[in-house]
């Protein structure tokens, strides 16, 4: 173990009058600097509750959080409050998803950059915005000197963001947690945040942790990926691995629900039938039985009653899924593939 | 139908004071009065522009000492009860709150002024003072006529300050505050505060341009001759000139409160600002 970031068996559960919501149920994963891990789900799946656990930003009185987060040696989790807040935006710093809402309307971009900056360095407020300036210019915001002092409601959607990315890497954070970065953003804004992202992210040596629900974007940046599913990591593994050989009915319906512009027009788009569980009351066994439509195909009423465990994937390589299937290697090559990319399956 | 018949049938046989001194003086003093002239009380034998003049220092005094001591009291009871939001702490702010709100003025007003004043002789029997006349004095004369004023708003105040500061706190742009490692309280002022402070800012403006318009019953209980006073005594005494000045002065006052509040979103909202 000597990984940069390594949580274990992460727990955030919400006491409320109606019983415990048990947003995230026993996570855990490893993340290496350099390295970039995406984490894919549906919303409610728990993927920025983890985060947000990550970063320590659950109130104590309204979440119970347990487990291990051992970043650089360090158990997150052990430490005082007032020690993680030293290391909140310095050590590991977050990207929100919608930068309009993330931001202060009533602060200057530049004060709201330089903030960050303050708190953790004892400089004058003088050098904090000359480093604000600076890091807008890195970001490419174009004269940054002036656009320091405009309002967040003065920028345009790809500007806020990378007005955001500046404040989250003032520091040298390295960890950098981006929850849907992208979402908010218009497709072509969209490459250039996440080229952007990969660059700083080279430039620092950061670990990226990047939430997402766009597998897309998880195809382009990152090295490891987790599929969450009600709280739990249902797929881990490299990220190639995943994309071409998904052994979780999830990840299958994930895939099958992309559409692909280039490819056959005939590939059909197949939504996940049902919705998100309750994670309050969550189903027994395998919480993806309600939807799964392979369930036929496990003896027994293995799914309904028994909970599989995350254990390696029949087809080689670091690869970890939770699911009952024996075979999912061939149901998926001969059942999913031909529906969702046809011509792959030609070419074979 | 002339104005002036129209006056003379609402005043019921009041005439001109028969004092042939006052009935000389009467047109003289109309005919001095400051445009706008609001015309001639016959009840009171002066014009309406010199009774709102004596009567408004009174109201404007209780109306700065009651927004001050509710603005404070409010704000901070609201900012606690909102962070220590669920504890027996924040219900019992809460609770005291609703129990303010539930007593009239009259109530409070007599209260303070058979116990704090007659009973217990913690303070002077109230009396205004203009400021002229000692700072001290004047301070002292608006404690209790303030306070009951400052109690009863300074209830509802705690409860919007309260869910003002709880609605700012579960904004994503607080939540960024946090995530960037700033201290909670710094969290609490800057971000969350700030954000608590549009809404307020109407509320104020408006709740203070009414309480210009003078409290009636606190300036009543304290026999405190300021506009409210004014205004109850012209209702009961049909004073149709002073009534019909004092209303138009409120709807000034109103309309003047809104402008200001308006002003103040621009200064407060940099979104507002033109260009």
């Amino acid at each position: 173990m000597s990984s940069f970031l390594s949580v274990r068996d992460l727990k955030v559960h919400f006491p409320t009058v109606d019983g415990v919501v048990m947003a995230t149920d026993g996570l855990s994963f490893e993340l290496q600097r350099g390295k970039t891990l995406g984490i894919v789900g549906e919303s409610g799946s728990g993927k920025s509750v983890s985060s947000s656990a990550i970063l320590g930003l659950h109130r104590k009185s309204s979440a119970i959080v347990s487990g291990e987060i051992w970043l650089d040696g360090v158990d997150l989790l052990q430490i005082s409050d007032e020690e993680m807040r030293r290391r909140r935006g310095k050590d590991v710093a977050m990207i929100f998803q919608d930068p309009l809402s993330a931001m202060h309307p009533y602060y200057t971009v530049g004060n709201q950059i330089a903030e960050a900056y303050l708190v953790h360095n004892n400089v004058s407020k003088k050098a904090a915005k000359k480093r604000a300036i600076e890091m807008l210019d890195r970001v490419g915001i174009p004269q940054p000197d002036r656009r320091v002092d405009d309002y967040p409601h003065q920028f345009s959607g790809g500007m806020r963001q990378r007005a955001m990315i500046a404040m989250g890497l003032i520091n040298n954070p390295s960890l950098l947690i981006a929850d849907e970065p992208t979402t908010a953003l218009d497709v072509t804004v969209q490459a250039q945040i996440l080229d952007l992202l990969q660059d700083l992210q080279k430039e620092f040596d950061s670990a990226v942790m990047i939430i997402t629900h766009d597998l897309g974007v998880v195809a382009e940046m990152a090295d490891d990926v987790l599929v969450m599913y009600a709280g739990r990591a249902v797929e881990y593994g490299k990220c190639k691995e995943i994309l071409t050989h998904p052994e979780m009915p999830y990840t299958w319906g994930l895939l099958s629900s992309v559409p692909d512009v280039t490819g056959d027009t005939s590939a059909k788009l197949i939504p996940i039938p049902g919705n998100p569980p309750s994670l309050l009351n969550p189903p027994s066994g395998c919480a993806f039985h309600p939807r799964c439509t392979h369930m036929d195909k496990v003896p027994g009423d293995l799914c309904r009653t028994e909970m599989p465990e995350l254990v390696p994937g029949v087809s080689a390589g670091e690869h970890l899924k939770r699911c009952h299937l024996a075979n999912p290697d061939e149901i998926y090559a001969t059942e999913i593939l031909p529906e969702i990319a046809p011509e792959l399956v030609e070419e074979k | 139908m002339q104005w002036t018949d129209f006056l003379k049938g609402v005043v019921q046989g009041r005439e001109y004071p028969n004092d042939p001194e006052l009935k000389k003086k009467a047109p003289e003093l109309i005919a001095n009065c400051p445009a706008p002239c609001f015309g001639y009380s016959v009840v009171n034998q002066t014009t309406v522009n010199t009774e709102i003049k004596e009567a408004f220092p009174v109201t404007f005094s209780i109306a700065l000492a009651a927004l001050i001591m509710w603005l404070a009291g409010g704000v901070f009871f609201g900012v606690i009860a909102a962070v220590k939001k669920g504890t027996l702490l924040d219900r019992g702010i809460v609770a005291g709150a609703l129990v303010f709100y539930a007593f009239p003025a009259f109530f409070i007003g007599v209260f303070l002024l058979k116990f704090f004043a007659i009973k217990w002789q913690l303070v002077a029997i109230p009396e205004y003072v203009p400021i002229a006349d000692g700072f001290g004095l004047w301070l002292q004369g608006l404690l209790l006529p303030g306070l009951t004023l400052a109690l009863l708003y300074m209830a509802g105040y705690i409860r919007m300050t309260r869910a003002f500061v709880l609605e700012s706190m579960s904004e994503d742009y607080v939540r960024t505050a946090r995530a960037k490692g700033l201290k909670s309280r710094r969290v609490l002022v800057k971000h969350s505060m700030r954000a608590a402070l549009t809404p307020l800012v109407t509320l104020v403006g408006l709740d203070f341009a009414a309480l210009m318009g003078g409290a009636i019953i606190t300036e009543t209980v304290f026999n405190y001759n300021g506009l409210g006073k004014l205004a109850f005594d012209a209702n009961t005494t049909y004073d149709l000139p002073t009534i019909i000045g004092l209303v138009i002065l409120l709807g000034t006052f109103v309309i003047v409160a809104n402008i200001i509040v308006d002003v103040l979103y621009a200064v407060i909202d940099p979104r507002v600002r033109v260009g």
